[in-house]
């Protein structure tokens, strides 16, 4: 019982993070119907930022509680500025280029963030861990956790809350989907199109980024970070069905408890143990667990 | 066929051409030439998918399958025949592709890509975790030879791999032109534009793309040969993404409308790389990410777009049509 209370709590905060990953890929998919490979290099940049800020602020001698809310500050001003100018500075000019085309400008900005991120930080592996004793170590049915971990799964269905509300519930999501679902028509009901593009990708390179300041602690950064995360959140949104917040949820939990699962279970299939089941699903649902309906144009 | 198209004839030329061409090359030269040719091979076969609509993500599964076929027989057998192993490595590719060809034609566009990259990925997790094939390490195979001559000169085996890797390459290519005109690949264009109305022409959507990835899988097959030949150790790096990411990256450099195009911009990928990797060690990816959006931006149809221009756009326009005409 125990065993399996492991794996599925290993599994839950494997989850978490991911979600906010995979979140940020979806929507940008969903919107702009770019599936960014760049995706998992914000992610990388939020990780590499927060470690930056939470070494200055331990330096400075202040509590690491000031530290986490520092990061997590510094890592949204950041990504969401990156995420606009991205979006206003390149992207703008391949719209309407065949959607290989966009995989591939992506993947030029993950060739180069590679590099950004390895001149202005260097190859070594940093680290940032004194936000990760800030909720100390909590029993859970007679299992030990450190707290931070425990932390990240409500984080983390708060935020994917928030962009669900956001996104039907608010006025400013209405008209989201409505460019979502006929730009055409959005355009002619006098919808800024294009600034519904910056938004969206803005908010998706910051969520990214803040996935990655939150696992910061957890993790050592160093080179090969990002693409180990965009193939996780690739099989996460593909899973789950491109463009959709329920899709990226349960696409999550599934990748994160396989992921736990094949831990403690069956250590060498954790390599692969993701991609069987995006093949499983992708074999009996094509397009992914969570299909929105189009109509189909002949 | 229009009167301005190359006839195979002058093509076989000018292979025969570039393999001569090699003796008078300086050594370093050579091996990237031999690179370029073989990662054109496996991007030949990306375009030759690609002309159907769909890019796979996982080639590097064909490029791996051919790479370990041909290593593990030519360890077991003593197989060292640069010849034979190329068609080993067709054929291992090649078998691969057409048991997962038929299954995956029913998916398209990102899903396409999605699914090839997944099953790619199960293969590069799987030789990693194989201990037999040596893991994550890999493992060394021998040097290539050449009907029974083996090579101890390093420039004489440089030049015979690039001889190998050009010549089959270059039959690749008349081939994949030969296909690119007959109503086999105009079909597949159509594909590409509608497949309901291929569909409803009484054409197969699905079998077309299953043949034309069966196709891309013999060529990565044998790309994978030249790439273990050239390295002398495989490693399951032949199957991650990024292999594969760099063979669509060809691809789409080039664009689908000249199949000399992809050895251009295979050789302009490797010179990049090098002359970035020789002056700029650190910063080489920053360098072929700017390269790339810049051809994107520069030249949308792709580096072939340089030579073939509006000729070849109607052309297509007009084969395409009267299809598309008759079904609406």
């Amino acid at each position: 019982m125990n065993f399996f209370l492991t794996i599925v709590l290993d599994g839950l905060i494997q989850a978490s993070w991911l979600f906010v990953v995979a979140l940020g890929l979806t929507l940008v998919f969903g919107v702009l119907k770019i599936l960014n490979i760049a995706h998992g290099s914000f992610y990388a940049l939020g990780a590499y930022i927060a470690a930056t800020v939470v070494t200055m602020i331990a330096a400075r001698g202040l509590p690491p509680s000031v530290g986490f809310v520092a990061m997590l500050l510094a890592v949204a001003l950041i990504a969401s500025a990156v995420g606009w100018l991205l979006e206003r500075g390149l992207l703008k000019m391949f719209y309407g280029r065949d959607e290989v085309v966009l995989l591939l400008v992506t993947y030029a900005v993950f060739l180069i963030m590679e590099d950004v991120t390895k001149l202005i930080w260097g190859v070594n592996p940093i680290y940032a861990t004194q936000p990760y004793e800030l909720f100390g170590n909590l029993e859970f049915a007679g299992l030990y956790y450190v707290g931070y971990d425990l932390v990240l799964i409500p984080i983390s269905a708060a935020i994917g809350f928030a962009i669900w509300f956001g996104l039907n519930r608010t006025v400013i999501g209405k008209i989201v989907l409505a460019v979502i679902h006929n730009e055409e028509m959005s355009v002619s009901m006098g919808v800024r199109v294009n600034r519904v593009y910056a938004i969206a990708f803005a908010f998706g390179v910051l969520l990214a980024a803040l996935a990655g300041a939150l696992t910061a602690p957890k993790i050592s950064m160093q080179p090969g970070l990002s693409s180990d995360v965009i193939i996780l959140s690739f099989a996460i949104v593909v899973i789950g069905g491109l463009g959709s917040v329920e899709g990226a949820a349960v696409g999550a939990l599934l990748v994160g408890l396989a992921r736990a699962a094949s831990v403690h279970l069956m250590p060498q299939a954790e390599l692969f143990m993701i991609y069987l089941i995006m093949a499983a699903v992708l074999m009996f649902r094509p397009e992914g667990l969570f299909k929105r309906e189009m109509a189909r144009r002949i | 066929m229009t009167r301005k198209d190359l006839h195979p004839l002058i093509m076989i030329a000018l292979v025969v051409a570039v393999t001569l061409f090699g003796r008078v090359l300086p050594t370093w030269t050579l091996s990237l030439a031999t690179v370029a040719a073989s990662n054109a091979l496996i991007s030949l076969g990306i375009v030759v998918l690609a002309r159907t609509g769909n890019v796979s993500f996982g080639q590097g599964l064909f490029f791996a399958a051919g790479g370990y076929g041909v290593a593990l027989i030519a360890n077991a057998w003593g197989l060292t025949d640069a010849v034979a192993q190329v068609i080993v490595g067709a054929a291992c590719g090649g078998l691969l592709g057409l048991v997962i060809g038929p299954l995956i034609a029913r998916y398209s566009g990102i899903f396409f890509g999605m699914l090839t990259l997944a099953l790619s990925m199960v293969f590069y997790g799987v030789l990693v975790k194989t201990t037999a094939l040596g893991g994550s390490d890999g493992f060394n195979v021998g040097r290539p030879s050449l009907f029974g001559m083996s090579f101890t000169d390093p420039r004489e085996a440089d030049f015979m791999l690039y001889a190998v890797s050009v010549i089959v390459t270059g039959f690749a290519g008349i081939a994949a032109t030969i296909l690119f005109r007959s109503e086999f690949g105009l079909a597949s264009l159509a594909v590409r534009e509608n497949n309901l109305r291929v569909e409803y022409l009484g054409l197969s959507a699905n079998r077309i793309i299953s043949i034309n990835f069966a196709i891309a899988a013999v060529f990565a097959g044998a790309s994978g040969a030249f790439a273990l030949m050239a390295q002398r150790h495989i490693d399951p790096q032949f199957a991650y993404w990024t292999t594969s990411g760099e063979f669509v990256f060809v691809a789409v450099l080039a664009g689908n409308q000249s199949v000399a195009a992809v050895f251009v911009a295979s050789m302009a990928l490797e010179l990049v790389r090098s002359f970035s990797n020789l002056y700029l060690p650190n910063t080489w990816q920053l360098v072929l990410g700017i390269f790339l959006l810049g051809v994107i931006l520069f030249l949308p149809r792709g580096i072939g777009s340089l030579w073939i221009k509006d000729r070849r756009k109607r052309r297509v326009a007009a084969d395409v049509s009267p299809a598309g005409g008759a079904a609406s």
